[in-house]
């Protein structure tokens, strides 16, 4: 599905990925952890095509093809999926002609027929039901004066409706309350299949609490670390990030 | 005198009657061009007085120089200010014309009809346009409206034009109107009666030879008591001309109960990347809420001419009367815009809304400029301002000048501003959910623009939008 090879990337002239290698199956969820700075949004970004970002060195590989050459929209068309940590504010946007024509993109690339009003609508509102959202968010602007947990309840709704092959979800859990937190993981439970998978970034252990990950990897001055299963998870839910960034440090290992 | 005997020689060549669509008179201006000018046009001596006195306001008057553009200095005695409507060349299909040209129309989802008109083509084949001018003629005609050209007007209803021309905008208001008051061309001329609803939209483009108006403009709409027009002024389709200065007048008159809904998609050729043979538009509008309840709104979409000077007006005269505009003025290249309104509060009760959206592009600069002023019997005066402005790059500028004069204390004016860059935060966010990067920035400029919008004819609306992005093309990256 993804192969991330050495991958190296920069911000104007500072390194935050120091190599990269990442290799994800159709149907794993892995998991990245680390601790503030680390590069974990930054590998995100770079994955979905942000151009803020200069990839110095390395290779990625989406499915069977050379991901660093497609522009952003063909790596959503090629079915990669970003949610996002800040989502954006569209004002004069409707949510609803913003499903719509994001579903349409998405189907012409694959060259499927697009979706008519009603079409596109019906569809909208049987995710939105299993989501919990009020039928009045289609009318609202695109994340326009929508709290944290709107915003982020939004993104999900896009990954249902979008059905992507690799869906990333960049910090989705913050500052999200439980039962935000809950609907979230229903929404990527429901999801799961043998030929989707899932790259979840995140900063603390509790979202992995609902979302059972395959694997977890630790991602520290932009190189991962260590990776393991879900225990691990729970050891740095335990212990802290200090222990791994000691033991990063320190030249006998 | 020389003008005349120049001419009069060239005309005994080719003779006076039969070739009059060879007509033009060499460049300048003087007393005798505007004679000249109203003679041709067989108009009555109040109006010739009417042009004269006009004529020599303009020589008291000096060109502004307030205006927030720059520009090279209109030599006004370098124009010709008489050509008659000429013959534009004919070509046989569609496959003649300019192959730039028609690839708009197809982006603007133009009729293949509309486009044969537009380029040119010989419509004597396209029936079906000449037979719903006619039926629509017919219609109106039955309800009593009026609907023709300004000279027209002075020819079949000169008591109505003489009563209503220049009261609105007097031949003294300012350099250019008193400028297009002595030698305006042509235009548009609307009386709707009392209280009737015209049933349509009004539109130029249904006017036979209305892409023969010239570069001096003058429109006429009077509303009577109970009645309603809404009319559609100019057309997305990309307009060239070799007049570079083009200086209208536009003076609506509501009558108590009525209302005027004024729209206007201007696309006047922008000149090339440079701003190089643009059109300057300095056009003066306004409009006279007479009587009590009357209501005057303007809508506005600007995506042409390389200068804009143009500030649609309402006067508020009447108790309870109301004044809108909505403007969307994009300027991308070398454009240059000042262009806003001014809303004038006379009558009690009286009632104003603005929302003006800018979009700069490229090198392009673009100001609003608004007046609100409340005079001081005017009593229970409200404003709304919305003032909003939308940057493209990092090399074109966006100013705002509101002018408020508020000489009553139960006024209640509210002003909003806000300008902001269209953020690679939000394309990366629509490319990621699959829109193509030109997807992207449409969809961002649309929502950015939808207030205004949401006010015009639906089909106009669908139009404009289109246009929009094509004025936009390759202005990110």
């Amino acid at each position: 599905m993804l192969s991330v090879k050495n991958l190296h990337a920069r911000v104007e002239e500072t390194p935050i990925l120091n190599g990269i290698d990442l290799e994800i199956k159709p149907g794993e969820v892995h998991a990245i952890m680390g601790p503030n700075g680390s590069g974990k949004s930054t590998l995100a970004s770079v994955l979905a095509g942000r151009e803020d970002y200069e990839v110095t060195e390395g290779s990625v590989t989406f499915g069977d093809e050379d991901l660093l050459e497609l522009d952003v929209d063909e790596r959503a068309h090629a079915g990669l999926f970003l949610a996002f940590q800040y989502p954006i504010e569209i004002p004069g946007v409707t949510n609803a002609t913003f499903y719509r024509s994001s579903i349409n993109a998405l189907r012409t690339a694959r060259g499927e027929d697009t979706l008519n009003g009603a079409q596109a609508l019906k569809v909208i509102r049987e995710k939105m039901t299993a989501m919990e959202m009020d039928p009045s968010f289609l009318k609202r602007s695109l994340n326009e004066g929508f709290s944290g947990g709107e915003k982020k309840r939004n993104e999900m709704l896009q990954m249902t409706l979008l059905e992507p092959k690799l869906a990333i979800l960049d910090e989705t859990d913050s500052g999200l309350d439980i039962d935000a937190l809950q609907i979230v993981a229903k929404a990527v439970n429901q999801m799961r299949s043998p030929e989707r998978s899932f790259l979840v970034v995140t900063h603390y252990q509790r979202l992995l609490d609902y979302i059972v990950p395959d694997f977890v990897h630790v991602l520290y001055n932009g190189r991962i670390v260590r990776s393991g299963d879900k225990s691990l998870a729970l050891e740095l839910e335990r212990r802290g990030y200090d222990w791994i960034k000691a033991e990063v440090n320190s030249p006998a290992v | 005198m020389q003008v005349l005997e120049a001419h009069a020689a060239s005309d005994y060549k080719y003779g006076w009657s039969s070739d009059i669509d060879t007509e033009q008179l060499p460049p300048g201006l003087d007393e005798d061009v505007v004679r000249f000018i109203s003679a041709k046009k067989e108009e009555p001596s109040w109006l010739l007085d009417y042009r004269l006195a006009a004529y020599r306001t303009f020589r008291e008057l000096t060109e502004p120089n307030w205006v927030n553009v720059q520009y090279k200095k209109v030599d006004f005695e370098g124009i010709s200010y008489w050509a008659a409507p000429r013959q534009q060349p004919k070509l046989g299909s569609l496959d003649e014309a300019d192959p730039e040209l028609i690839a708009t129309f197809n982006k603007l989802g133009i009729p293949l009809e509309e486009q044969m008109v537009l380029a040119g083509v010989a419509v004597d084949a396209v029936i079906d346009s000449v037979s719903v001018t006619t039926t629509y003629k017919e219609k109106l005609g039955e309800l009593g409206i009026i609907f023709c050209s300004f000279s027209e007007a002075v020819r079949e209803h000169p008591e109505l034009v003489r009563k209503y021309m220049g009261t609105v905008v007097p031949t003294k208001d300012n350099y250019y109107a008193a400028l297009n008051s002595a030698v305006f061309s042509d235009g548009s001329f609307v009386y709707i009666p009392k209280g009737v609803r015209c049933p349509m939209e009004l539109s130029t483009y249904f006017r036979i030879n209305a892409e023969n108006t010239g570069q001096f403009e003058r429109t006429l709409i009077i509303a009577e008591p109970d009645s309603y027009v809404s009319y559609l002024e100019g057309c997305t389709a990309p307009r060239r001309d070799e007049n570079q200065l083009h200086a209208a007048i536009v003076e609506l008159v509501a009558h108590e109960n009525a209302e005027i809904k004024y729209s206007t998609v201007q696309n006047w050729y922008p000149g090339d990347k440079d701003g190089k043979g643009g059109i300057y538009n300095f056009v003066t509008k306004r409009g006279l809420c007479e009587g009590d309840n009357s209501k005057i709104s303007w809508t506005q979409v600007e995506t042409g001419s390389a200068i804009t000077w143009k500030y649609p007006s309402c006067i508020l005269k009447g108790d309870n009367s109301v004044g809108e505009f909505y403007s969307v003025a994009v300027t991308n290249h070398a454009q240059q815009a000042d262009t806003g309104t001014k809303m004038v509060h006379i009558g009690n009760n009286t009632t104003s809304t603005i929302i003006s959206k800018g979009i700069s592009a490229g090198r392009s600069q673009n100001t609003y400029r608004g007046l609100v002023k409340v005079l001081p019997k005017a009593e229970n005066a409200r404003n709304f301002s919305q003032c909003d402005s939308l940057l493209m790059g990092d090399k074109c500028g966006a100013h705002t000048f509101p002018y408020l004069e508020v000489d009553n204390k139960s006024a209640q004016i509210e002003h909003e501003a806000t300008t902001s860059k269209i953020g690679e935060d939000q394309l990366f966010y629509l490319q990621q959910r699959g829109f193509s990067e030109e997807d992207a920035l449409n969809t961002i400029v649309n929502g950015y623009c939808k207030d205004v919008f949401a006010e015009l004819p639906m089909e106009f609306a669908a139009e404009a939008k289109k246009l929009l992005a094509i004025s936009l093309e390759n202005s990110v990256g």
